[in-house]
């Protein structure tokens, strides 16, 4: 089961986040990236060719002509290559894990994947980027030492940046798969998770972070209104 | 989506009862997860609606019907499936297989369930068969995994039978299929990720997780994936080596003749690091040399490198193998650099052209020198503040250079010669060329070195005096005689530093050579499923009320992970410069002592 819905990312751009249900347990998100456009290309291999011209006409010299196809060529590929993200998935298998795979414009895939052992849970962060104020997902990691503290954080979706509502969508689909798994787990510390909620308010780091639903009913509030801010 | 109160978990804890309380027969997951009071039993593990994983080989997904034979990992609900066993087969001889293979390997591995490959219509006969068998091999929960031949349907099953007291109930649960490469994940080395500052590392060892416990099963069954199907055994079996044994010829001679060479050489060895070792070299003028040159160090830091490639002493662990091919492969190399210099230089006679050009260009920078002291020495602005600073330094200088030339036309005629000795020393490694290059710069540009600890100290002080000055302008007092730093210090400062930064580099690149770790990077390269930093999984075809089917791969280490973890210890400890504070070290006037090897005193 599949569907395609748009969104916008924090400086505008267009997203499309495509949500395929495998199963009860297992969910992919899919969110792409806008595309280089021809316009920045152009202007990009203009600027670095009419600088080139320039420095010609100084130095008489055309080894700085072919220098600069060669250097525009490199770059290019180079950007491609390790720089422009297409598309960012998520996958979330119920008792497995969580897994990160970024896709390069030039088909060079990055995957980390995440054991459900070590996951403790997924939470929508406030930060202070620059002059704005952004939401993130990201996932806390459990402290092998601490029981119920938190270890690291491994924020998502770094590349495409999303806002909030596209946020939502897919905090809401891997809280429902979380809830599964713990309730279905076997350790015993399955039903003293509720209690620690409390205890993340230190490493959330800067401002606020979503409580988890302790009722259903509680879903259909607006959400702006369980926004809780924390010192 | 709701979870389960605080208090209702509580409850359903303390009120779990001993005996499994059956789900229903078609258990789908529903979303809202019940509480784990109802069939949550504390002796076995599971509750109704949890998935089951299947670990699955592929080699496995086109072979015959039969017994699946693996380890059941209770605490993460999976099933590692190593091989099938194929009919006919008596259970018996089944039973002491597997009892063989855990004494051999210390793994618990059982006959999990049963492997049905059809090839035409069902047959009732044979699912009744199957389903017998569960009473023969007691395993719980009994797998039955099905495949129609031609497609890509699979169908699984998990079953909890209580025994023939109440056959109604049994309960059966989801199962996911996980695919995995069997040789590439026997093969492959999982390396966790890097533990945080805070932590020490036998901490991370304790939630090490589902799939470490996967590789090392696979890993430590060897004993089990030792028979193919041509092997006339009583039992058949289907694994990744079952179409024939992987060997290689060169492999197994290489192994047979180490055995004699590796007994050879370390005598050999010994017998040179005894040598070495003799009193004769412990006094005081020689040990002394010695340890500021960097040719003995290098030799030295060789000659251990060798003796630990050639010990008899079989490698213990996995990093401790990684780290002798390391070794082996990176002098190999050295070697192989090494002639390909000595053939270059000795092609093109470039010997006797350097020993040649030397003498030229030795009076050359030496007349070069000289006129610039004069001037200096004359000019108002320089290196001095009066007149007889300036004159002292001057001539103290110009009798340094005077001793200098007189020494290298003493040492004209032999030039050739020794130059084409050190030349011979390329053989034992191109490290060794490099660090014979760098002594003999050294030591032909000694006065350089003093010219430069005398401009590097009074520079330091300089500096010392500006900044004294600038704290003292901050606190609004204005200090008219303001010393100016002359640009023309810096021509002599050039040549100093060109020189120390040029040892420095050389330094620098001899460490590269000896700590990159080349068969780890090499093994990356070709093989990057050996080293492993995790796992990455895929989702294959999927149709609604089939099980759900993923494919595992292995994620392999990215390179500078590789490097880190595989660098050669190169005398035990960081190298003294670091490429950033030699800048910084050049830029501040601190002192740079090339010929400060690592590990002795400090200044």
């Amino acid at each position: 089961m599949e569907d395609e819905q748009s969104f916008s990312d924090i400086c505008g751009g267009r997203l499309a986040l495509q949500r395929r249900f495998y199963s009860p347990s297992c969910l992919e998100f899919c969110l792409s990236c806008p595309r280089i456009t021809l316009r920045s290309l152009t202007a990009v291999t203009c600027t670095v060719w009419l600088a080139a011209y320039g420095l010609f006409t100084l130095c008489e010299n055309t080894m700085i002509l072919s220098a600069a196809i060669f250097i525009t060529l490199l770059g290019l590929l180079g950007y491609l290559h390790f720089v422009k993200i297409d598309h960012e998935t998520l996958l979330i298998i119920d008792s497995l894990g969580i897994q990160m795979t970024s896709s390069y414009a030039s088909g060079k895939e990055s995957t980390t994947f995440i054991e459900m052992g070590q996951v403790n849970d997924v939470v929508i962060n406030e930060a202070i980027y620059m002059q704005k104020v952004i939401y993130y997902l990201c996932i806390l990691l459990k402290d092998p030492v601490e029981p119920h503290g938190i270890s690291q954080v491994v924020p998502l979706f770094q590349s495409a940046k999303p806002r909030l509502d596209c946020l939502i969508e897919v905090y809401r689909s891997c809280q429902d798969i979380l809830a599964h798994q713990k309730a279905t787990s076997t350790s015993p510390e399955g039903g003293d998770k509720i209690i620690s909620a409390s205890n993340r308010r230190s490493h959330s780091g800067m401002g606020a972070y979503w409580h988890r639903q302790e009722d259903k009913s509680e879903q259909d509030h607006d959400p702006a209104s369980r926004i809780g801010h924390s010192v | 989506m709701g979870l389960v109160s605080r208090g209702a978990a509580e409850a359903g804890r303390g009120a779990a009862s001993a005996v499994d309380r059956p789900g229903p027969p078609d258990a789908v997951p529903n979303p809202t997860p019940t509480p784990p009071a109802e069939g949550a039993d504390p002796g076995s593990s599971r509750s109704p609606g949890m998935v089951l994983k299947a670990f699955f080989p592929t080699c496995c997904a086109s072979a015959d019907s039969g017994l699946l034979v693996g380890r059941w990992v209770p605490e993460q609900s999976s099933a590692v499936v190593l091989a099938v066993v194929h009919f006919p087969f008596i259970p018996i001889q089944v039973k002491e297989l597997l009892a063989q293979v855990q004494q051999a390997s210390q793994v618990g591995v059982t006959v999990l369930g049963t492997w049905c490959h059809r090839r035409q219509e069902p047959e009732e006969s044979l699912g009744h068969f199957l389903e017998g068998l569960g009473a023969i091999f007691s395993h719980r929960p009994w797998f039955q995994l099905c495949r129609e031949r031609g497609s890509k349907s699979w169908s699984c099953k998990a079953t909890h039978w209580q025994g023939p007291a109440s056959p109604a109930a049994s309960g059966e649960d989801q199962v996911m299929l996980i695919f995995y490469d069997q040789r590439k994940v026997l093969l492959s080395q999982l390396h966790p990720p890097t533990a945080l500052p805070d932590r020490q590392a036998g901490d991370t060892t304790a939630s090490a997780g589902g799939l470490a416990a996967v590789f090392d099963t696979v890993a430590r069954s060897e004993a089990l994936f030792q028979s193919d199907r041509f092997d006339e055994g009583p039992v058949r079996l289907s694994h990744w080596q079952s179409e024939g044994m992987e060997a290689s010829i060169l492999v197994e001679l290489a192994k047979w003749a180490a055995g004699p060479v590796c007994l050879f050489l370390a005598c050999l060895l010994s017998l040179i690091s005894a040598a070495s070792a003799c009193r004769v070299f412990k006094l005081w003028p020689l040990s002394f040399i010695w340890s500021k040159l960097s040719t003995c160090e290098q030799l030295r830091h060789r000659l251990e490198q060798l003796t630990l490639i050639f010990s008899t002493r079989k490698a213990e662990s996995p990093a401790q193998l990684m780290r002798k091919a390391n070794m082996l492969v990176s002098v190999l190399l050295d070697v192989a650099l090494g002639l390909m210099l000595l053939s270059w230089l000795h092609r093109k006679d470039l010997i006797g052209q350097l020993a040649d050009a030397l003498i030229p260009v030795a009076d050359r920078v030496a007349e070069e020198l000289q006129h610039l002291l004069q001037w200096l020495m004359g000019a108002p602005a320089g290196l001095k503040m009066n007149r007889a600073l300036d004159q002292v330094l001057g001539r103290f200088f110009l009798y340094h250079i005077h001793l200098w030339i007189s020494y290298i036309h003493l040492m004209s005629p032999f030039i050739e010669r020794i130059l084409w000795h050190v030349g011979l020393s390329a053989c034992l490694g191109l490290t060794v060329a490099l660090s014979i290059l760098s002594d003999i710069i050294a030591l032909l540009t000694f006065h350089i070195y003093c010219f430069y600890v005398y401009g590097a100290r009074l520079y330091c002080l300089k500096i010392h005096g500006l900044s004294s000055l600038w704290r003292l302008f901050r606190g609004k007092k204005w200090n008219v005689l303001r010393q100016r730093v002359d640009s023309c210090s810096y021509d002599l400062d050039q040549l100093r530093l060109l020189v120390v930064a040029v040892q420095g580099l050389i330094h620098l690149l001899v460490d590269l050579i000896n700590s990159l770790p080349l068969y780890s990077l090499g093994l990356r390269l070709c093989r990057p499923y050996r080293l492993a930093a995790g796992v990455k999984f895929r989702v294959l075809e999927h149709e609604t009320g089939r099980p759900l089917r993923l494919l595992m791969q292995i994620n392999p280490l990215p390179y500078s992970r590789v490097v880190h973890t595989y660098r050669l210890p190169t005398c035990g400890c960081h190298p003294k410069h670091s490429w950033g504070s030699l800048c910084r070290k050049l830029f501040f006037g601190e002192l740079i002592y090339p010929w400060r090897q690592r590990g002795n005193k400090q200044d």
